[in-house]
């Protein structure tokens, strides 16, 4: 199998503050990577280092065989990279921004591949409209539409979907993944789980540093926590009474059920078996979930970050 | 009391909101110094740079007759003020390419019989030659050449010739205002508003046009694609250049038609010399829009571009009425230059050797403002 990503021990600073430290990330051809992460983590950061947009200060690596200094014109060339922001022209129109894309890769049969790029995107008719009219979803998927506009090999893909209403972005995802099928690689960051789930591969990133690698299951597997759900009526209200609780890493309540989570699972027992005892409430074992996880991580990566 | 609890409302949202306003203004430093800073510029300038009524103006001698008689004429306008001799051309094609250069501003020709005739009681002649195109400058040296060159005669006729005393126009001051022999002033200004209204547009659309892009968020997005910087820059230069030449087109025919302003020389040259200045201040808004945060600044550090480019380059007040430091940062302008350009061909009809010096500043500018403005133009975001 060949990388499509393979870079190691990026660091990039602003100033004293250390915004990536170290990170390192290989990712197949073909996958779709998951790029999670609580906000400030450095994950636009490290997606800008890996498109050639950002000079890492330490370390480096290659991007589809090209070197991430050194070959950042040919990284360029065979990557698309979706800004968080929507980057393209609002005072443009559909057509016009896909145009212009097409001519500043250089592009043959600009007319034909346009046409086709407006066709998959079912935009045809609306094509002379400006940009910024488009709703946000829309938006989404003309920008997506626009970064494989020159057949990249490699997808970065900077918080696609926010904002983005259910339906829309699962339009979007059904895009990712044909793009992945055809032999794209895919780096995509996102908050949202289910869209985690949605991908091959996670990496998940926090204050900098790479803490949790691999697919959905095996960061479950790997991760060493806890679950107990709980049901029933009240159950909901104990969130606050658990949460600081010692062995609780984590204690949330989703609708009426309540999840709570820790590292260690005597510690957790011992923390929830004051409430065990209520006839109306059903406590039973569970595998954590990615959510759990990674607010588990979060926590932990904290408490390591220096001067934290 | 229901009044009074209406009115206290209004009150404190009125002081949240003022509040607010003042909280962002002061993060805004550059906007803030603009405040400050704007008055006060305004305030030098207009105290003491800027003399509407210029005095030590370069002057040429040809004295074709030497004698106590022409040295007491010639100490006389000196010592009005508005004159300083800085040039003894041997010959009138001589004085009248300093004059043509604008290096001089006025020629003073003294006939070579000028002392036999005003001895014999002859009305005797001097040709004062003076570069019109800024009447305003020309005026008041004009006006003052003849009463004082009288008045000192008066003193020196002593015996013998205290007899020519009594004849109070002995000597006769012929004045040809050259360029604008009708001191329109019209004929002035309209060359000179082609370089403000050039700058005016030229520097602020480019400096829109790029922060524009980083404002909205465009840029990222440009920069992640495969265009250069010189691409960038270029391209987005080349469309205010046609607009530029499509503007200037415009004021030329404008000013023909209803101001009867003629192109003296060669248009060719005015193109020319129009096309280097329109692309330097093209670069000036583009390094602008590459040392500016947001649109707001960027109109802000345009705007004080303009003011010095219509106050110290000639245009409004004659340039050397200004003093030396003024002269200066005035020379430092493009706008400076372009109106001596667009001033010389249009009202002298300068050939290229006449206005060579202002071209070449005009391309040094461009080099240097260039060199910073590509320096400044990252291709990425670091």
């Amino acid at each position: 199998m060949t990388l499509a990503i393979d870079v190691h021990d990026l660091v990039k600073r602003y100033g004293t503050r250390t915004v990536v430290d170290k990170f390192s990330l290989a990712v197949e051809t073909g996958r779709i990577c998951g790029f999670l992460g609580p906000n400030g983590s450095g994950k636009t950061t490290t997606l800008r280092m890996i498109c050639g947009l950002l000079t890492p200060d330490g370390g480096g690596g290659t991007c589809l065989g090209h070197d991430l200094v050194r070959d950042r014109e040919a990284i360029k060339r065979r990557t698309g990279y979706m800004t968080q922001r929507f980057g393209l022209y609002e005072d443009l129109t559909i057509r016009e921004n896909l145009e212009f894309v097409g001519r500043v890769y250089g592009l043959d049969r600009l007319k034909e591949r346009v046409d086709q790029s407006l066709e998959r995107l079912g935009l045809t008719t609306r094509q002379g409209q400006l940009a910024g009219s488009l709703s946000g979803g829309w938006k989404q998927r003309l920008a997506l539409a626009a970064c494989v506009l020159h057949e990249p090999k490699l997808l970065l893909l900077d918080e696609p979907t926010a904002g983005v209403d259910p339906k829309a972005r699962r339009a979007f995802w059904d895009e990712i993944h044909s793009y992945a099928a055809d032999g794209i690689t895919v780096l995509v960051s996102t908050h949202y789980m289910d869209e985690a789930e949605r991908c091959h591969e996670i990496a998940y990133i926090a204050y900098g540093e790479l803490m949790a690698r691999g697919t959905a299951e095996e960061i479950i597997r790997q991760s060493g926590l806890f679950a107990f759900i709980a049901t029933g009526p009240g159950a909901d209200r104990l969130a606050a009474k658990l949460r600081d609780a010692p062995g609780v890493s984590a204690a949330a309540a989703f609708g009426t059920t309540l999840h709570v989570c820790g590292p260690d699972r005597t510690a957790l027992e011992k923390a929830i078996a004051p409430y065990r005892g209520d006839p109306g409430i059903v406590w039973e074992e569970s595998e954590p979930t990615l959510e759990d996880i990674f607010i588990h991580l979060m926590g932990r990566a904290r408490d390591n970050a220096p001067g934290a | 009391m229901r009044w009074f609890q209406t009115r206290r409302g209004f009150l404190r949202r009125l002081g949240a909101m003022i509040v607010k306003e003042v909280l962002q203004l002061r993060r805004d430093r550059l906007t803030f110094a603009m405040m400050f800073g704007m008055p006060i510029v305004q305030l030098l300038l207009f105290g003491y740079a800027i003399d509407a009524d210029p005095h030590h103006l370069p002057t040429a001698v040809i004295s074709a007759d030497q004698s106590q008689i022409t040295r007491t004429v010639l100490s006389a306008l000196n010592n009005t003020g508005y004159m300083r001799f800085t040039h003894h051309p041997s010959s009138e094609e001589e004085a009248n390419a300093l004059l043509q250069r604008g290096e001089v501003q006025f020629v003073v020709t003294i006939p070579s019989d000028f002392t036999r005739r005003l001895v014999r009681g002859e009305r005797a002649q001097i040709l004062i030659d003076a570069d019109a195109t800024d009447p305003m400058a020309a005026a008041n040296p004009l006006a003052a050449a003849g009463p004082s060159i009288a008045q000192a005669l008066a003193r020196d006729f002593v015996g013998p010739l205290a007899g020519l005393r009594d004849k109070p126009d002995s000597v006769e001051v012929v004045v040809q205002r050259r360029y604008n022999p009708e001191g329109k002033s019209r004929l002035n200004i309209v060359p000179g508003l082609l370089a403000v209204i050039l700058t005016m547009t030229m520097v602020m659309m480019t400096a829109l046009a790029v922060t524009r892009e980083r404002e909205r968020g465009t840029m990222e997005n440009l920069l992640a694609m495969p265009v250069r910087p010189v691409e960038v820059m270029i391209g987005k230069i080349m469309p205010y250049i046609v607009i530029g030449a499509v503007q200037v087109t415009v004021i030329l025919l404008v000013s023909r038609v209803l101001f009867d302003v003629a192109i003296q020389g060669s248009v060719f040259l005015l193109a020319t010399g129009t096309a280097l200045f329109i692309t330097v201040n093209l670069a000036i808004g583009f390094t602008i829009s590459t040392l500016t945060q947001n649109q707001l600044q960027a109109m802000q550090a345009s705007f004080f571009m303009m003011l010095p480019s219509i106050l110290l380059s000639g245009f409004m007040f004659p340039f050397r009425g200004m003093p030396v430091w003024a002269q200066w940062i005035g020379e430092a302008l493009p706008a400076t230059h372009f109106m001596r350009v667009v001033r010389g061909v249009m009202l002298k009809g300068a050939g290229f050797d006449d206005i060579s010096t202002e071209l070449a500043a005009l391309l040094a500018m461009l080099l240097i403002v260039s060199l910073v403005a590509v320096s400044r133009y990252k291709v990425t975001l670091d």
